[in-house]
């Protein structure tokens, strides 16, 4: 199935959920924050959150700013 | 000096300067900068994942979470929906909900809507964050966000970036007088001067980025910005002289030989 990731388009084969998205980008769940489709997804819940076609996922972290 | 804190949001902080973390040469840089400037709250960015390069740097490996108090901004936003949802994953990466609200209207001049600003302030009010807000220097506007329940208000000195220095010190200190939070001058401070000026005029504090990171030496120029606000803060509890048009000896003109 395809995805958003980012804004870019993203492959994913089989039955994946959040948890394992973020491990198999070999992502620390502590340093990031997830949004799918517009909404928040809290990170207790990425196990239980299954990937469909066509999720818009926006993975963020914090970086330098002013 | 040592008790001489200020607090926001319940939160008591020493240190009166707030730091950056944009514009280093890398986040070492950065990290060395900001030990030398004493601060205790860094303003942080939220920003996309890099995805094809999960190995790359990471701002929390070098500037600690737990040591120093991350404050999310929202730099680059141009409404206050894109503000708002800035900050609710911001909150749901750091889980605080002290964040530093900035919402642009301006490409060139990067000068705040400060429709848009209070728009969002009010709105992320009511759902629970402590808002610092960047906002122009009008004292009018800075009593709206203020009644809107910001937790701090935070007017230019000048444009963001520019080191330009406090272009309006009048409306700073009626902004100052007031106000009953804290007051900090957020953006276009150049030079220690700037700050030190900034805190004679009874300012809380000074928030920074630019003045130190482009500084040729940046862990120097930290350390003159901590001096700076320190002296500053010491001149205006102090009280300065007042201001004459003509000389006044300083020695005694009793006893003249």
């Amino acid at each position: 199935m395809r995805i958003q990731l980012n804004g870019q388009d993203h492959e994913l084969r089989g039955a994946v959920s959040l948890a394992d998205l973020v491990e198999r980008l070999g992502l620390d769940v502590r340093k990031v924050a997830v949004e799918r489709n517009l909404e928040i997804v809290p990170r207790s819940a990425y196990g239980a959150t299954m990937l469909h076609e066509g999720d818009r996922l926006e993975l963020v972290n914090f970086v330098g700013g002013g | 000096m040592q008790n001489d804190t200020w607090t926001v949001a319940g939160r008591t902080f020493r240190s009166r300067l707030i730091v950056g973390t944009g514009k280093y040469k890398d986040y070492a840089e950065n990290a060395a900068a900001l030990e030398a400037s004493g601060a205790e709250i860094v303003t942080v960015a939220l920003r996309r994942v890099n995805v094809s390069d999960p190995g790359s740097p990471k701002l929390v490996d070098f500037i600690d979470p737990k040591k120093y108090t991350y404050l999310p901004n929202t730099a680059g936003c141009y409404t206050a929906e894109d503000a708002m949802r800035t900050l609710r994953l911001a909150r749901e990466a750091g889980g605080w909900s002290l964040v530093k609200l900035e919402v642009l209207g301006d490409r060139k001049t990067l000068y705040p809507d400060m429709i848009e600003t209070l728009r969002a302030a009010e709105i992320l009010v009511k759902d629970g964050f402590d808002v610092m807000v960047y906002c122009t220097d009008d004292p009018l506007m800075c009593k709206r966000l203020e009644d809107a329940g910001c937790a701090a208000i935070m007017p230019l000195a000048a444009p963001i970036g520019s080191g330009l220095g406090i272009q309006n010190p009048i409306n700073i200190r009626l902004i100052v007088e007031g106000a009953k939070v804290p007051v900090l001058v957020d953006a276009g401070v150049g030079t220690a001067s700037d700050a030190a000026i900034a805190m004679e005029l009874g300012c809380d504090g000074v928030l920074m980025n630019t003045a130190i990171a482009e500084a040729k030496d940046p862990v120097l120029m930290a350390r003159a910005m901590r001096l700076a606000v320190e002296a500053g803060r010491l001149a205006y509890r102090a009280g300065r002289m007042k201001k004459k048009m003509y000389a006044d000896p300083s020695s005694p003109l009793a006893g003249l030989i």
